[in-house]
C-alpha cells in the first residue's frame, strides 16, 4: 500500500510526462525537426512550420502552464495537500 | 513639442515614478531585502518576472536580429519562452516549498556541502555579472541615441537610478518598480508595433497581420512578398532557415534550459506566499513575456518587408526622411560603389552598398509609421525600463550571494540581521559600481559572454536543482562532480572557439556541428550523466536529506506546519 504522498507524487509525474511531451512536440518537433515538412501546409499567410517556430509554440507554452496549474490545484485538493 | 523635449519629459516622469515606488517599498529586514518578505501577489510577481527577464536585448535588439535571420531567429523566440515551462513544472513550486532565499541556499542544503554551495555562489555571481554589464551598456546606448548625451553620462545616470532603488529597496523595492517598468515597456513596444501592422497590412493585431495580406490591395500575403523580395535581391527566403537542424535544436535547448537555470529568474519565485502562487505566477510571467515575444517576430517581418521595398533598387535621392535621419546616427550606411545613384542591397559583400544595424528595426519604427513625437519618447522610456529592471534583478542576486551565501553562511554565521542587511546594501552598491565600469568600458566580447552565461546556467544549475528534487538518491559527490564536469566542458568549448581560436569557429570544426551558443545543452547532458553515474558508486545521502526531498515534493506537510523556516 502506497502512502498518500507517494500516490500524489506518482500522479504528478504522469502529468509532467504528458505536458512535457506536448512541450517537446510543439517546439522541437513542429518548430525544428519537422518544420520543413509542415511548411507544405498553410495557415493563412503563414507556412505552418514557420508559424509553429515563431508563434504557435509560444501560445502552447502559455496554455501548458495554465493547464498544469489547474491539474495540480485539483490534485492538491484530492490528496488534501492544498495550502490554507 | 520636439522629439527631445518629449523624450526628456517621458523618461523623467518614468524615473520619478520608479524612485517614488522604491521609496514607498523600502526594505527594513533581510527578508524584505532578499525576497520582499515573501508577500508578493502572484500577478505582481508575474509582471516583475517578465520585466526582470526582458532585457535591453529583448526590447531593442531581438526583433532586428530576427529580421536579419528570418526563420533561424526562432531559436531566440522558442528558447527564451520555452524555459518557463521547465521552470513552472520542474523547479519553481518545489523551490518555493523549500523556502529559503537563494539558489546557492538550495544547492548547499540539499547536497549538505559547503563546497557545493561555494561552486553555486561562484556560478551565480559570474552569470549575473556577465549579464549586467550588457544591461548598463544598453542604458548608455539608449541615452546616447535618444537624448544625445555621451554613452558614459548615460551609464552614470542609469547607475544612480539603479543604485537608489536596488540598494534602498532590495527585492521589495525592485519588485514593485519592475511592475511599473513592465507596464511602461510593454506599452512602448505595442504602440509602434500596432501602427506598423496597420500601415503594412491594415490589421490592428500584429500577430494576425503578420500572416495577413498587404494593405496595398494586391492581395499578396506579407510573408510571400517578403520571400519574393528576399530571393529577388539574392537573399535566402525569409521563411526558410540556413542554420543546420542539429544546431537550431541545441541552441534552442541551451537557451531554454539556461533560462530555467538563471538565478535572477529563479529567485523571483521565492517571493510569493505559497507553492500554489509560485505555479500560477510562472504562468502569468510567461503570458506577459509572450505578449512581447509574439509581437517581436511580427515587427521583424514588417520592418524587413518595409526596408526591402524602400531600398529595392531605389534611387538614393528618393529615400524617405527616416532613412536619412538614421544615416546621421551611423546606424544606416550607404556607399554608392558603382556610382549609379541607386541603392544596391545584396548579400554579396563586394557589391553591397548598404549596411544596416539590426537595432534600427525597433528604434526607427515610430518614424517609419509616422507616429507623433511622444511615441519616440515612449520607446526610449521602454528601452530604459527593460534595461534597468533586468540590471536591478541581477544586482540583487550578486548582493544576496555575497551577503548571505558568503558572509553569513560561510564566514560569519552569528552575524546580526542589521549587519547582514548593511553588508547586502554595501554589496549591492559595489556591484552597481563594477557593472557601471563594464558598461563604460565594455569588454570586446559581450556577445559571446551572453552565450557563456546561458551555457553555464544550463550546464550547472538546471541539472543540479532538477536532480535535487526528482532523485532522492542523488548525493553530494554526484552533484559536485556533475556540476564541475558540466561547467568545465562548456566553458572550455566556448573559450576555445570564442576567445582562443575565433578563426576556427565554423561548422566544420564544431563538435557534432554544434555551435558554442548551443553547447550548454551537451554540457547539461554531461552533467546529468556524470552526476547519476558517480552517485551510484558513492554512498546515499543521509536520512534527513531524503526526508527533506519528500517534504519539498508536496505543497503542505500533513503532520507538521508548513511555515517558512529561516536558517
Amino acid at each position: 500500500m502506497k502512502t498518500k504522498a507517494q500516490q500524489y507524487w506518482r500522479q504528478n509525474l504522469i502529468y509532467l510526462a504528458i505536458l512535457l511531451a506536448v512541450w517537446f512536440i510543439v517546439s522541437y518537433g513542429a518548430g525544428i525537426l519537422f518544420v520543413d515538412w509542415l511548411d507544405q501546409f498553410r495557415l493563412g499567410g503563414f507556412k505552418l512550420g514557420f508559424w509553429f517556430a515563431q508563434q504557435g509554440s509560444i501560445y502552447v507554452f502559455v496554455i501548458l502552464i495554465f493547464v498544469y496549474v489547474y491539474l495540480m490545484n485539483r490534485l492538491d485538493k484530492k490528496f488534501e495537500f492544498d495550502e490554507v | 513639442m520636439s522629439i527631445q523635449g518629449w523624450t526628456f519629459l517621458i523618461v523623467g516622469l518614468s524615473f520619478a515614478l520608479y524612485i517614488g515606488i522604491a521609496y514607498m517599498a523600502r526594505a527594513v529586514s533581510t527578508g524584505d531585502f532578499y525576497i520582499a518578505g515573501g508577500k508578493v501577489s502572484p500577478l505582481a510577481n508575474g509582471m516583475a518576472t517578465a520585466a526582470d527577464w526582458m532585457s535591453a536585448a529583448s526590447f531593442i535588439s531581438m526583433a532586428g536580429l530576427i529580421s536579419f535571420m528570418g526563420r533561424d531567429g526562432s531559436v531566440y523566440l522558442m528558447g527564451w519562452t520555452g524555459g518557463y515551462v521547465l521552470l513552472a513544472l520542474l523547479l519553481a513550486p518545489y523551490l518555493r516549498k523549500f523556502g529559503k532565499f537563494t539558489v546557492p541556499d538550495f544547492v548547499g542544503d540539499r547536497y549538505y556541502s559547503r563546497t557545493a554551495r561555494l561552486v553555486a555562489v561562484v556560478c551565480a555571481v559570474f552569470i549575473s555579472f556577465t549579464y549586467v554589464a550588457g544591461q548598463m551598456r544598453g542604458v548608455g546606448i539608449v541615452f546616447s541615441r535618444f537624448l544625445e548625451v555621451e554613452i558614459t553620462t548615460g551609464v552614470f545616470i542609469g547607475m544612480v537610478i539603479v543604485f537608489f532603488y536596488a540598494v534602498l529597496g532590495g527585492m521589495k523595492g525592485i519588485t514593485y518598480t519592475q511592475v511599473a517598468q513592465y507596464c511602461v515597456l510593454i506599452f512602448a513596444y505595442l504602440v509602434p508595433a500596432i501602427f506598423i501592422s496597420i500601415l503594412m497590412t491594415g490589421n490592428v493585431i500584429p500577430q494576425i497581420g503578420f500572416g495577413g495580406t498587404l494593405a496595398d490591395g494586391s492581395g499578396t500575403y506579407l510573408l510571400d512578398r517578403l520571400d519574393g523580395l528576399s530571393t529577388e535581391m539574392g537573399f535566402d527566403p525569409y521563411t526558410d532557415g540556413s542554420k543546420s537542424t542539429i544546431d537550431v535544436f541545441f541552441i534552442t535547448a541551451a537557451l531554454m534550459v539556461g533560462t530555467a537555470g538563471l538565478p535572477h529568474v529563479i529567485v523571483r519565485f521565492f517571493t510569493v506566499p505559497k507553492v500554489k502562487d509560485a505555479r500560477i505566477s510562472a504562468g502569468y510571467a510567461l503570458l506577459f513575456i509572450a505578449i512581447l515575444y509574439t509581437t517581436a517576430p511580427a515587427v521583424a517581418g514588417f520592418a524587413r518587408a518595409n526596408l526591402l521595398e524602400t531600398v529595392d533598387n531605389a534611387p538614393y535621392a528618393d529615400v524617405p526622411e527616416w532613412f536619412t535621419s538614421w544615416e546621421n546616427t551611423g546606424l544606416i550606411e550607404f556607399n554608392d560603389i558603382d556610382g549609379d545613384g541607386n541603392i544596391n542591397y545584396t548579400p554579396d559583400e563586394s557589391t553591397n552598398e548598404l549596411v544596416i544595424d539590426p537595432d534600427i528595426m525597433v528604434l526607427a519604427n515610430p518614424e517609419i509609421a509616422q507616429l507623433p513625437n511622444w511615441v519616440i519618447g515612449l520607446v526610449a522610456a521602454g528601452g530604459l525600463a527593460a534595461a534597468l529592471s533586468t540590471a536591478a534583478g541581477l544586482l540583487l542576486v550578486i548582493s544576496t550571494s555575497v551577503a548571505r551565501d558568503l558572509i553569513r553562511r560561510t564566514f560569519v554565521p552569528d552575524i546580526t540581521q542589521q549587519r547582514e542587511l548593511l553588508f547586502a546594501r554595501v554589496a549591492a552598491g559595489g556591484a552597481v559600481i563594477v557593472a557601471g565600469y563594464f558598461g563604460i568600458n565594455p569588454p570586446g566580447f559581450v556577445a559571446q559572454t551572453v552565450a557563456f552565461a546561458f551555457g553555464l546556467a544550463a550546464a550547472s544549475f538546471f541539472p543540479v536543482i532538477l536532480l535535487g528534487i526528482f532523485s532522492k538518491r542523488m548525493n553530494k559527490e554526484g552533484a559536485i562532480c556533475g556540476m564541475i564536469a558540466g561547467i568545465v566542458f562548456t566553458a572550455a568549448y566556448i573559450i576555445y572557439f570564442a576567445f582562443m581560436f575565433p578563426e576556427l569557429n565554423n561548422s566544420e570544426n564544431w563538435l557534432f556541428g554544434i555551435s558554442p551558443e548551443g553547447i550548454g545543452t551537451l554540457g547539461m547532458v554531461i552533467n546529468l550523466v556524470t552526476a547519476i553515474t558517480v552517485s551510484r558508486f558513492t554512498k546515499e545521502p543521509p536520512l534527513e536529506i531524503r526526508e527533506m526531498v519528500e517534504t519539498i515534493r508536496v505543497p503542505r506537510d500533513l503532520e507538521k506546519g508548513s511555515g517558512r523556516g529561516d536558517g
